[in-house]
């Protein structure tokens, strides 16, 4: 069984239809990734999946259960976390306060506390700066402590929209070998992206978005080979 | 010597505003609207001392109690009703306009039930006044009543924000809606809380105005609103400690203008005062120059 499962929503912002009809599944374990250009949908599906955005038809399944009509504050507790497009960490507070922020949902203080130890051990650079405000910290630091405040959530899934916005190619690098390694900790992720070669290559499979809808479907490394792709996104 | 009784008097006038500016810059920090009803509450909250004690036979301090836990009432269901359904409308226009609205509102059900006329409030402040200096500098039982109030619910608050969870959650609303939901905070249920807290004071302030300056009428909350709100601004509007450095200088910039130059034009010189003040620095004393990283 998939463990998200978005069947045929369509999207619209006021009268325009931004998505036009889109399934498709992540099975657990997964790392799936979105590609498109700028415009297609990508942040829109994100936001339809955890509830920042409605569907006007359509349906999201997380773990078989239809969380459409779950307002977005619910979506987190049920495993489900979100780094936003653009970071969006809270510039007026610590890195430290960011992560606590991430356990809002949580009770149990102690666990907080060894959740946010795997957090700086994941990412030593945020416990150098845990006092710092986190609108004071690089742009590489922001996406860290945006990755780390989802972790806080100890998520099932975790829904990254576009890590690598931004940053220079070492830290690209950066960034994908933590998507990784989250993957390998038994995190699935779905990962929206404009940089297709780098998303392909940590992937397991891959759906292509224009405009809207999905024109191309399949596993990452046959999409990386597929000539289409190569002369659209890969830039060969 | 009446330079300090001026001075205090000012203190103590200005903490009322401070208090109830604090209605003001909570609601603006966390819903990014300008709730003109405000000083209506206020007006309400009074009333409802007043008759909770002449009406009701209450004891003052269980009259405070009655007339803070309606206000809060009243907070979140204007919150709910009047505000809600418009503080995703296209037009921040909208809520300015229902807020004053309300306002208008709430104007017109104090005068329905208790008439136009003037009521005498009997201050409910039984802490006797200070006589220092052999005499020459008394400081009344309101004036110490109304700073220690301020002083406790500017710390009880910063406190409050700084250590719970539903004071963090209010920072996270107030920087970013969107990604406070990621979180896993309810945004409706904190801008509920910050209206609670912010009509919740607005009865306090109700007490300790009437307190001071003992007549009440429909309008009574009017006037000290819309200062409460020049001296949010003032402080810098969306800051905590703006809404007390704010209310202090009003306060006192008020009680030296009506000792000094003009009773009558006290006003005129405090907003006079806050004209310069937005041009000097229009995000206010503490406030911040917004600048959106793109």
């Amino acid at each position: 069984m998939a463990m998200l499962e978005i069947k045929d929503i369509e999207v619209y912002y006021g009268m325009i239809q931004a998505i036009k009809g889109i399934s498709f599944e992540v099975k657990e374990g997964e790392v799936i990734a979105l590609i498109g250009a700028n415009g297609a949908g990508k942040t829109t599906i994100l936001h339809t999946i955890t509830g920042l955005l409605s569907p006007k038809r359509g349906s999201v399944l997380f773990e078989g259960q239809d969380i459409t009509k779950i307002p977005a504050h619910k979506i987190v507790s049920l495993g489900m976390a979100h780094v936003p497009e653009g970071r969006r960490v809270f510039a007026d507070l610590t890195v430290y306060e960011n992560l606590k922020m991430g356990a809002y949902t949580r009770k149990d203080k102690a666990e907080i506390d060894e959740t946010i130890a795997m957090v700086y051990k994941r990412f030593p650079r945020l416990e150098e700066r845990k006092i710092q405000l986190a609108g004071t910290l690089s742009g590489g630091e922001q996406q860290m402590l945006a990755m780390g405040r989802a972790l806080m959530s100890h998520p099932k899934i975790i829904l990254m929209d576009e890590p690598s916005m931004g940053l220079s190619p070492i830290l690209v690098n950066q960034i994908f070998d933590i998507i990784e390694e989250v993957s390998k900790s038994g995190t699935t992720v779905l990962l929206v992206e404009q940089n297709a070669k780098k998303a392909l290559s940590i992937a397991d499979r891959a759906y292509v978005l224009e405009t809207g809808k999905i024109v191309l479907e399949g596993d990452a490394k046959a999409l990386m080979d597929d000539d289409s792709i190569k002369k659209a996104y890969l830039g060969e | 010597m009446s330079f300090i009784s001026y001075l205090i008097n000012g203190i103590s006038l200005g903490s009322v505003y401070a208090i109830i500016a604090l209605g003001y810059t909570m609601v603006y920090g966390i819903a990014k609207m300008l709730n003109f009803a405000h000083g209506d509450v206020i007006m309400i909250g009074a009333y409802v001392v007043m008759a909770s004690i002449t009406r009701a036979g209450l004891p003052p301090f269980a009259a405070i109690l009655v007339s803070i836990v309606f206000c809060t009432v009243l907070g979140v269901v204007i919150e709910t009703v009047a505000y809600r359904p418009l503080l995703n409308a296209a037009s921040s226009l909208a809520v300015l306009i229902t807020a004053i609205g309300v306002s208008y509102l709430l104007q017109n059900i104090a005068l329905l039930i208790f008439g136009a006329n003037t009521i005498s409030f009997a201050s409910v402040v039984s802490v006797p006044a200070l006589v220092l200096a052999g005499g020459a500098l008394t400081i009344t039982g309101e004036t110490i009543v109304t700073i220690i109030c301020c002083i406790v619910i500017m710390t009880a608050l910063m406190v409050f924000i700084k250590k719970s969870k539903a004071g963090q959650a209010m920072l996270a609303v107030s920087e970013d809606k969107g990604a406070a939901q990621l979180m896993g905070i309810n945004v409706n249920g904190t801008i509920a809380l910050t209206f609670a807290i912010g009509s919740a004071l607005a009865a306090v302030a109700g007490v300790l105005l009437c307190s001071a300056y003992p007549t009440l009428t429909p309008y009574t909350g009017a006037m000290p609103g819309i200062k409460a709100f020049v001296a949010a601004v003032f402080g810098g509007i969306g800051s905590i400690p703006g809404a007390l450095i704010g209310g202090i200088l009003l306060g006192v910039i008020e009680i030296f203008g009506k000792a000094y130059i003009s009773s009558q034009m006290a006003d005129a010189i405090v907003f006079g005062v806050l004209i310069v003040i937005l041009l000097v620095k229009p995000a206010g004393i503490l406030g911040k120059n917004i600048q959106e990283k793109v």
